[in-house]
């Protein structure tokens, strides 16, 4: 009895983790644009930002 | 060929056009153009020549060149403004459109930016709307500076008009949200709900207790959040004394809801959560699918998307940037090459050419003189003019059709049958809920709650709204990827309805992009042949172009002295010999007699004819015309003349209307007419002259070269290419009907069998569970399969 309701408990967090994250995907508009990020891998450097570059120096 | 001619297929480093005239180098690299060569040279400067590996030949042609001063206008502060999205005190967003975007080479440029501006913090592209969010600091750059470089390197920001009027809206994701949050939940209930089912064992009180009660905990966000646009469509459909087919379903939502609590908090039974949300979840994701968007196309384009933020006003010989809505009656404003003219008003200085084809569909520039009225939505190709503003912005010619009251109301075009047929549907079920009702008063009364909710779950035409929307998702994609793009599902409906297709003629039964050249006058011998295409291959103009093609292989030559005097014409020295093309005060120094697109042609400084421009038609309207008279009746709109009254008639049969000399309004009125009549019309048009009559009509269809391409305000957006298969679009969306009814009437047989146990008082939680779903997935998959089946019958 116990045993079912550890269980439950362990299912529905673990069921909410994935749905907070498809909440957020789509919030961060992940599904938006299908197509840069496929091409933004190819690139042998990742774009660096001004801000850090000139923390840099 | 001998030694003279240039090597024949250089292709210029950066764009990948063919050299021609000079040979302009950096190391080894070639390039076409002085532009072309100077993007290069940033570029190895900067270490970003990876631009170059990703793809061969990326970059966007510079031949054309941006004006020094375009950009001016972002000075100032309050234009900057409004086209600023987030401002910070070390930050500063804002989204520029580039069309130009291309390739992955173009991606990695944008968002190698800041390697090219020390004051941009970083920038992100979004390929799919072709646009860049560039985040800056304003200390350390400016909004012009960031515009002229991104003007410089070939991608140059297309800020229009409308992007001053209003901010875009943002995103709604609520409805995936709601998706998300319904699926959840579903699944959820669906396990907790087998225990019940499977039989569990009855002294397990508490741990059954606890199963219904999380049960019920779970419906809440799905009854409360996910279901809430149907309560609120109902809500707005009953105030408007209208029973749409979400009224019925958000009663059958809340009546499950507070049956199905009443029995867990009563300890009497499990209730139906499990229907509940799955329904909910199916119905939205119908909705979803039915509501994709088309994100690259626009649907609601009016005129201040084709024209520009601000303009040049002369005050006091000072040139000042002003923004368009403060432009007034008596203004001066300069106009540049390849300028908008952005109202009405009188030439004072300067000779225009007017390129109207955003407005008429027809590319060939308009001469006018000193002292004659030019009007908005012009673009001046050609030296600087002068122009008087009689008219303010928004009362201009063109753009007072968008002030017409018919074009005011946004209100939907009909109403879908499913509304209609759901109302049926739901009185039925009001009936039958009454006389099972009376049934058990008179011989069980205990049972009458039960078997009335049982019946109104059951019964709900969520059926018909998942048959109906899953239909319309799969056609709308099946459209699309034909493309022929609809703005929304109640579209398709409209589309099957008509009876009358009404087209304008310049760029919509002819092509902008395929004109014909024919020669009048002495024959040219072939070295005269390749002398003109070579001269007209160094020059962008559209009618250059054109030459250059008809003469593309005909060989090239080595271009010496060119010279572009731009609305004028080229002239240049090829194999020895003085070539010059363009109007008739050009070439031989008198009046221009011809009527139409005429260009000149004199070698060695004598005459040798002209090549006049004609109208092509595209290559498939005989065919599509052939079939569609045959079931429409067809009218052509045009504001040409009758010169070619005789051919189009030949083309579309006697019974085919043609109207000539149409201004913007008479077709509006035209349309108008038809549908008093009783008709109903579908308009397929292309420039902004029809943007009025697409509006009005029924289904208003905007005829694209290319997807890039702007459309007017309409319904429809249809490649030009994908003209031809217009019957079968047709033929696709009256399929769309008998397929929602077909799939509707498969549901019915599982509500009857529904609806034997729920009258009797014992729908068994199992059955319903079973059910639901079981008939949900039907139809789904019969609407799926029906609809491919029948595109694939029509060869689409």
């Amino acid at each position: 009895m116990s045993v079912i309701v550890v269980l439950l408990i362990a299912s529905i967090s673990v069921a909410s983790v994935f749905l907070v994250a498809f909440l957020w995907s789509v919030k961060e508009g992940q599904f938006e644009d299908d197509s840069s990020p496929a091409a933004r891998i190819l690139f042998e450097d990742k774009p660096v930002t001004n801000a850090s570059t000139t923390q840099k120096i | 060929m001998s030694a003279t001619t240039t090597r024949a297929g250089v292709q210029c480093f950066h764009c990948g056009e063919e050299c021609t005239h000079t040979q302009i180098k950096l190391e080894d690299k070639v390039f076409c153009c002085e532009g072309c060569r100077v993007v290069y040279s940033v570029l190895s400067q900067e270490g970003l020549t990876d631009y170059y590996a990703l793809n061969e030949t990326p970059g966007i042609n510079q031949r054309a060149g941006v004006r020094k001063d375009k950009f001016a206008f972002l000075d100032d502060p309050k234009l900057a403004e409004s086209l600023i999205s987030f401002k910070g005190e070390s930050q500063v967003h804002v989204n520029f459109y580039m069309p130009q975007m291309h390739c992955s080479s173009c991606l990695y440029l944008l968002e190698n930016l800041h390697r090219l501006d020390e004051g941009v913090i970083s920038s992100k592209v979004n390929f799919t709307r072709k646009e860049a969010t560039v985040v800056f600091h304003p200390g350390r750059t400016r909004l012009r500076k960031i515009a002229e470089l991104l003007a410089r390197i070939g991608y140059e920001p297309y800020i229009s008009l409308h992007d001053l009027k209003e901010k875009r809206p943002a995103i709604d994701r609520r409805m995936v949200y709601r998706l998300g949050i319904a699926g959840f939940c579903f699944g959820n209930i669906m396990l907790m709900s087998f225990p019940e089912y499977l039989g569990l064992d009855a002294s397990d009180l508490t741990l059954r207790g606890m199963f219904r009660s999380l049960n019920l905990l779970l419906s809440l966000p799905v009854f409360l959040y996910s279901a809430y646009p149907f309560y609120e469509s109902s809500w707005k459909s009953l105030r408007h004394r209208f029973l749409n087919i979400d009224a019925p379903i958000a009663l059958a939502v809340i009546i499950t809801f507070v049956r199905s609590a009443w029995e867990v908090l009563s300890g009497t039974g499990a209730g139906y959560f499990d229907s509940m949300t799955g329904i909910v979840f199916f119905m939205l994701a119908g909705r979803i699918l039915q509501d994709k968007t088309y994100r690259q196309l626009s649907f609601d384009r009016d005129y201040t998307s084709y024209f520009p933020v601000a303009v040049t006003v002369l005050k006091a010989d000072l040139a000042q940037p002003t923004a368009l809505p403060e432009i007034k009656y008596g203004d001066t404003l300069l106009i540049h090459n390849e300028e908008l003219i952005p109202a009405d008003g009188i030439l004072t200085k300067g000779q225009a050419y007017i390129d109207y084809s955003f407005v008429t569909g027809e590319s060939a520039p308009v001469r006018k003189e000193a002292g004659e009225m030019v009007y908005a939505g012009g673009k001046q190709t050609g030296g600087n003019i002068e122009i008087l503003v009689m008219k303010e912005v928004a009362q201009s010619y063109l753009t007072a059709l968008w002030g017409r009251e018919e074009l005011k109301n946004d209100a939907p075009k009909g109403v879908s049958f499913v509304h209609l047929l759901s109302r049926y549907f739901t009185y039925i079920v009001f009936v039958l809920a009454a006389l099972t009702a009376w049934y058990w008063y008179a011989h069980d009364p205990a049972r009458i709650w039960t078997s009335v909710t049982a019946i109104f779950i059951i019964a709900c035409p969520c059926a018909l709204l998942l048959s109906n929307t899953f239909t319309n998702g799969s056609i709308l994609r099946i459209l699309g990827r034909n493309q022929f793009y609809l703005r929304s599902a109640q579209t398709i409906e409209s589309v099957a309805h008509i009876d009358h297709i009404v087209f304008d003629k310049t760029g919509t039964l002819t092509s902008t992009q395929q004109q014909e050249l024919s020669y009048f006058g002495k024959p040219l011998t072939e070295l005269q042949q390749q002398q003109v295409g070579s001269l007209a291959s160094c020059s962008v103009h559209p009618l250059s172009k054109l030459l250059a093609r008809e003469f593309e292989t005909a060989g090239r030559w080595q271009v010496a002295h060119f010279a572009e005097l731009p609305g004028e014409g080229i002239s240049g020295s090829v194999k020895g010999a003085a070539v010059r093309l363009g109007n008739s005060q050009f070439v031989n120094h008198s009046p221009d007699t011809k009527e139409g697109t005429v260009v000149y042609v004199s070698i060695d400084g004598e005459m040798t004819g002209y090549f006049k421009v004609n109208n092509h038609y595209r290559q498939d309207v005989p065919d599509l015309v052939n079939e569609l008279r045959k079931r429409y009746r067809l009218s052509v709109l045009t504001g040409d003349n009758e010169s070619e009254k005789q051919r189009l008639q030949q083309l579309l049969g006697d019974r085919a209307q043609l109207l000539f000399f149409q201004k913007p309004n008479d077709k509006l009125d035209y349309i108008k007419r038809l549908q008093e009549k009783g008709e109903r019309v579908m308009m397929i048009g292309d420039g902004l002259n029809d943007a009025g009559a697409l509006k009005q009509a029924d289904v208003g269809v905007a005829i694209s070269e290319d997807n890039n391409n702007f459309t007017p305000a309409s319904d429809a957006i249809i490649a030009a290419g994908k003209l031809s298969l217009l019957t079968r679009f047709i033929g696709l969306c009256k399929a769309n009907y008998r397929i929602v009814v077909a799939s509707f009437v498969i549901s019915i047989i599982y509500n009857i069998i529904g609806l034997y146990f729920a009258v009797q008082g014992n729908l068994a939680p199992v059955v319903a569970a079973i059910l639901m779903p079981s008939s949900s997935l039907g139809i789904v998959l019969v609407t799926f399969g029906s609809s491919y089946w029948m595109a694939k019958k029509m060869k689409l």
